[in-house]
């Protein structure tokens, strides 16, 4: 009986039910906390969910190809630290700062997509080590120093965390257009038809001559931009970083994915469905805060939530709620 | 045939080879580039070598079990932080403080309790819901990370006592406690797998899950030990590592699993699982503390290692996948 | 073998799956000490039956005795706990255990502590490979072992137990000559043990050469059964076939165009030595043969999905390098898969994404995936092979078989081949769209197309082929037209059997 609950549940909530599950959380919340849905309060989710949101987008490719981004995290601090620095050199100032190190963080995008696509290597393991080698990396490259604008007031590089255009804050208005422009090319084009493709099946995808290996790479490269841009939002908003700002995060991406409805199996998930996920995330963790918990237990919260949203996931497809392990 | 047993040289041998060829280039490298004098190795460094291996050596050792068994754990570093914080908090506990040295046992055992109850967390769930370890125990990297910080937010948890401290320098044979319980755990894990039922069976689910499924072997109970396991050598570690040291930071233990996995993947265990050994362990986690210490003589920074070992690391995956390609009629798929 | 009790006996199973009647009220049974061989066509329920016996699955009707004594086994342990072996075609063995470890598995002999009793699992392992005379120890790894040996532990495993029944699954399929003798010495053992041995093979020689009876199963129902001694391949042949056949055989003479496909001596390792033969436009080429003949192999290195190790391809006479399936389809050669579930469609994704995927790039307006052209592509198959699907928006997995294959199919039409290859096009489906399929198959050949068959379904393939190419163990036995071509030839010659005429 708990299966075909299972079954019936998980069908309604793989197609509509995360929307209606939001708007469910949303309510309840919010007669039991006012201030949840206080306009301000929103605001303040939605912006803040921005440099995660736009992460997420990119993520999300990889997840639908069958795959996963540990990296994400110390690729955003790397980016960070990187435009900063090059802000402060004169070589290179704001202009030219921002061009390059979009050019370096794809470079780390295409060693994942190559070691991942090509060569066919796990990618747990393998974006693992790379979430390592970044680190490093940016440690090296920043000599463990903090990065900081000197000159904050001189400088139009803040447009892009702090500027608002109508009323809105950039950052979100680069996180609605990014959505946007990726959603459209996920849904609505051959690359993205074939990345479904890849993920469902990577053995049909290969059959019907779809070129696996360079489409698992480009989805690489589009986290890697997705990432270079929150970095770059990032650095602007508080002109200034560590080198571990971005810590953590690869593990509230991947929540955020797969609240979203994207199965880690590869093969089914929307850009629409991760920016509620997104915003699910945002909201609980908002949520959490309002209710006066210390800011920590978000991270049981966000474990919690990956199991049983993946739990959710696998036993709908086998229509077992518990595993037939014996 | 031939080429089998090529393989299989090649596969025990090399991390050996490896170890020997490191010690050789950063002996000579050395000569070059060191800031010191004085030789790479000497019997003193390599004791030393063997305590600062422990802490990441115990839990490889646990690792390669579950990865026999084609799982994962990537929760092991918060376990290990966890259970160092348990030990040293319950130290300033007023009843522990009470027993005065006789509370040093019981906080051990404090810690234990902890490794072994957040091991059958993950062993239960992975059991029961049938979810991959490795998504498992990634949501447990995060909520055990943050049972770490909500236990003492973001100070480091400390606690100095002299009996215990004597305790984990104490030395036989110019071997550190940290470096005896490193080698005692290798030993009797390995006798665990090589010996006993329950350790060839680790192997047969590993390699073959439905012909062990089908004679009768119970898998799920087999996993949930494991993890319970592998929690507790990461608990005890942290007692071995912390009792001497006196002092946790919430942030310790970040990516032990990737240095774990690391160490044992180099000792030739197979990623998807059924083939593994212990002493290939062995060798992985004194390949890697070598590497350390070798790039170190030569004046490297630490963060150079971070990115030779991960570059080691893909090229051994790589290598994996081609010894286990089946040749000319292998599906390009 | 005279009045003595049946080591086992099965009455009256019936096994159903959906849509299909796999065993029609069998009864079977096998004497201790004989070797009982079961014959039958592909699909006949030969594998179905010995799953129902191993445990593997519940029969619906009728009843089983072990020993006169009627028995229900829900699962291959309580079958194994009856003395019922199965000796499968894939082994199930652990590569990294040695020998006497897999033979034991599950129930190595314990000391204190959990600790293997190693001295009594070497010696009673000893004592079982004496017994079968093998070459290798007990501590040997399996991984090490050819195919042959590895053999031999799964056989070990029976004598663990006291087995009454041991049934052999097409066991002879990787061996070589050599490998077959120390097989047959060993059955001949399991005999003297009194043993009741049941044999699943195609290969008449060795069915005639040591069994003692021989049982034929013909879609789903038993025949009868024969003294081996007493009888002979074309009566035997004439049970496993003697249908009414209400296909047609096909007699059609078409004009043929020139030849779209050649092969000379291709090969791939020990999957297929030597293909010679050619395909012209306007002709269905059918390849028919047992499972692991090598006929999938060959297609798979003609769409460029594996590397062959020598041979030339030539297409309309160009001589051509195939290395992947984009190139395949590039020039022109489409596959219709053996799986169509794991190779042929991904079953998450709706029919039209599905029909389009290799040419989704080409059906553009700007940078866009042009919908109209999609659906318009989706709609034309749909008519022309009738699929039955609420809306193109459907989602293929919950398709039956039927429609699925014809998805399948017209994801290939529709890339307008220069030469298709259908590998099973009718595996698992009802028999109203098989007999779409095969109509359309001729069409094929009517309209010019250069068509490749494979199948291990008699009936289709004489029914739909011009000519028929039969393999036996990676080789091409035998050229046939569809005039010349007989059943009894035509099986003879796929069970290895060279004819007498050229």
């Amino acid at each position: 009986m708990a299966d075909t609950a299972v079954k019936s549940i998980g069908g309604v909530l793989a197609r509509q039910g995360i929307l209606v599950a939001f708007i469910l959380f949303m309510v309840g919340f919010a007669l039991w906390n006012p201030r949840f849905i206080d306009i301000d309060n929103v605001f303040g989710v939605v912006r803040s969910s921005a440099i995660l949101g736009i992460m997420a987008l990119g993520v999300t490719f990889v997840v639908i190809g069958g795959n996963l981004d540990l990296s994400v995290g110390s690729m955003l601090s790397f980016s960070a630290i990187v435009v900063l620095d090059l802000h402060e050199n004169p070589a290179f100032g704001p202009a030219l700062a921002i061009p390059a190190m979009f050019a370096m963080t794809l470079t780390l995008g295409a060693i994942n997509g190559f070691l991942i696509g090509y060569l066919r290597l796990n990618s747990l393991i393998v974006t693992l080590g790379m979430l390592s080698a970044i680190h490093g990396l940016t440690l090296t490259y920043s000599g463990g120093q903090n990065m900081d604008i000197a000159n904050q007031n001189e400088t139009w590089f803040g447009v892009f965390g702090r500027g608002t255009a109508l009323g809105i804050p950039i950052p979100v208005l680069i996180f609605v257009a990014l959505a946007a422009v990726l959603g459209i090319l996920l849904a609505k084009t051959p690359f993205g038809r074939k990345v479904y493709a890849v993920g469902g099946n990577p053995t049909a995808a290969t059959f019907s001559g779809i070129p696996r290996a360079r489409v698992v790479f480009m989805t690489y490269m589009i986290s890697a931009f997705c990432v270079a841009t929150a970095g770059l939002i990032q650095a602007s908003r508080t002109m200034g970083a560590q080198n571990t700002v971005g810590q953590g995060l690869e593990l509230e991406v991947l929540a955020a994915v797969i609240l979203g409805g994207a199965s880690l199996l590869g093969g089914s998930g929307t850009i629409f469905k991760t920016v509620i996920g997104v915003l699910i995330l945002g909201f609980i963790q908002n949520g959490l805060l309002l209710a006066g918990l210390e800011f920590y237990v978000q991270f049981v919260v966000t474990w919690i939530i990956i199991i049983l949203a993946v739990w959710l996931d696998i036993a709908t497809k086998r229509g077992k709620l518990w595993s037939p392990i014996a | 045939m031939q080429n089998d047993t090529v393989k299989k040289l090649v596969r025990n041998g090399a991390i050996w080879a490896f170890i020997l060829f490191q010690l050789v280039f950063f002996e000579v490298a050395g000569r070059w580039w060191s800031l010191s004098d004085g030789a790479f190795m000497d019997m003193d460094s390599m004791l030393l070598l063997l305590k600062q291996s422990a802490p990441i050596g115990i839990i490889a050792v646990g690792m390669t079990v579950v990865m026999i068994n084609g799982n994962i754990d990537l929760s092991v570093g918060a376990t290990y932080a966890l259970a160092g914080i348990v030990m040293l908090d319950s130290m300033n506990w007023p009843f522990m403080q009470a027993m005065g040295d006789s509370a040093i046992p019981l906080a051990w055992l404090f810690a234990l309790f902890t490794g072994c109850l957040l091991g059958l967390i993950n062993g239960v769930i992975v059991w029961k819901t049938g979810v991959d370890a490795f998504i498992v125990t990634l949501g447990a990297m995060l909520g055990y990370r943050g049972l770490v910080f909500m236990y003492n937010g973001e100070q480091p948890t400390y606690h100095l006592n002299w009996t215990m401290v004597d305790f984990a320098e104490a030395s036989i044979l110019g071997l550190q406690t940290p470096a005896i319980v490193f080698l005692a755990v290798v030993l009797i894990v390995w006798l665990v797998m090589t010996r006993t039922i329950h350790g060839r069976n680790a192997y047969a689910i590993g390699d073959n899950r439905e012909a062990a499924v089908n004679a009768g072997i119970r898998v799920g109970p087999h996993f949930v030990l494991n993890f319970v396991l592998i929690g507790f050598l990461a608990a005890l570690s942290a007692v071995a590592f912390y009792s001497g040291s006196g002092s946790v930071n919430p942030n310790d233990g970040m990516l032990f699993e990737l240095w774990a996995i690391t160490a044992v993947v180099l000792g030739g265990t197979k990623l998807t699982g059924g083939r593994g050994s212990i002493i290939g362990t062995l060798g992985g986690v004194i390949a890697i503390q070598l590497l350390r210490r070798g790039l170190n003589h030569i004046g490297a920074q630490t963060e150079t290692v971070n990115l030779v070992i991960g570059t080691i690391l893909i090229a051994v995956l790589f290598l994996d996948r081609q010894l286990n390609r089946k040749g000319a009629e292998e599906l390009k798929v | 073998m005279t009045d003595q009790t049946p080591a086992l006996r099965l009455e009256e199973i019936v096994k159903t799956f959906p849509g299909v009647r796999a065993l029609d009220g069998v009864s079977f049974s096998v004497m201790p000490g004989e070797v009982h061989a079961l014959m039958g066509e592909n699909g006949a329920g030969k594998s179905t039956l010995m799953k129902v016996l191993g445990g593997i699955y519940q029969p619906d009707e009728g009843r089983i005795y072990i020993e006169e004594r009627e028995t229900v086994m829900k699962g291959p342990l309580e079958a194994k706990a009856e003395g019922v072996m199965f000796i499968h075609q894939e082994l199930s063995l652990a590569q990294e255990l040695s020998v006497a470890e897999n033979i034991y598995l599950g129930e190595l002999p314990r000391k204190s502590l959990g600790r293997v009793d190693w001295g009594t699992l070497y010696s009673r392992t000893d004592a079982i490979l004496e017994k079968l005379r093998v070459g290798f120890n007990a501590r040997t790894l399996v991984g090490e072992l050819s195919i042959a040996n590895q053999q031999m532990v799964e056989i070990a495993r029976a004598l663990t137990v006291d087995a009454k029944a041991v049934i052999f699954d097409e066991p002879t399929a990787s061996l070589t000559d050599a490998e077959k003798v120390v097989l047959f010495d060993v059955i001949e053992e399991l005999k003297r043990e009194g043993v009741g041995i049941v044999y699943i093979s195609h290969r008449m020689e060795e069915i005639f050469k040591i069994t003692d009876r021989i049982s034929v199963l013909r879609d789903g129902s038993y025949r009868g059964t024969l003294n081996t001694a007493e009888t002979n391949e074309d009566e035997i042949t004439q049970m496993m076939i003697g249908r009414a056949l209400d296909l047609s055989r096909n007699h059609e003479h078409l004009d043929l165009g020139p030849v779209a496909l050649r092969v000379e001596g291709l090969s791939c390792g020990h999957l297929f030595q030597d293909a010679t033969f050619e395909v012209r436009e306007g002709e269905v080429l059918g390849f028919y043969g047992l499972v692991g003949a090598g006929r999938t192999e060959i297609a798979e290195t003609l769409f460029g999905l594996r590397k062959p190790t020598a041979g030339r391809i030539f297409l309309k006479e160009e001589e051509v390098t195939i290395s992947s399936p984009i190139e395949a389809i590039g020039m022109g050669i489409s596959l219709v898969p053996e799986s169509r579930k794991e190779q042929g469609l991904v079953l998450g994704m709706n029919c039209r994404d599905n029909i389009t995927l290799p040419q989704v790039g080409d059906l553009t307006a700007g940078p866009f995936v042009s919908d109209g052209a999609e659906i318009s592509i989706y709609d034309q198959y749909r008519d022309r092979l009738q699929i039955k699907s609420p809306s193109w928006r459907a989602t293929v997995g919950n398709l039956s078989g039927g429609n699925q294959q014809k998805i399948v199919i017209g994801k290939w039409l529709s890339m307008r081949p220069e030469v298709l290859i259908v590998d099973e096009p009718t595996r698992g489906i009802d028999v109203g769209s098989k007999s779409e399929i095969h109509n359309l198959l001729r069409e094929l050949a009517k309209q010019g197309y250069a068509v490749i068959v494979i199948s291990s379904e008699m009936p289709e393939v004489l029914h739909v082929s011009d000519r028929i190419v039969a393999m036996y163990s990676g080789r091409i036995m035998r050229e046939f037209t569809a005039e010349e071509v007989t059943e009894d030839s035509l099986i003879q010659a796929i069970s290895g059997i060279t004819g007498d005429a050229a």
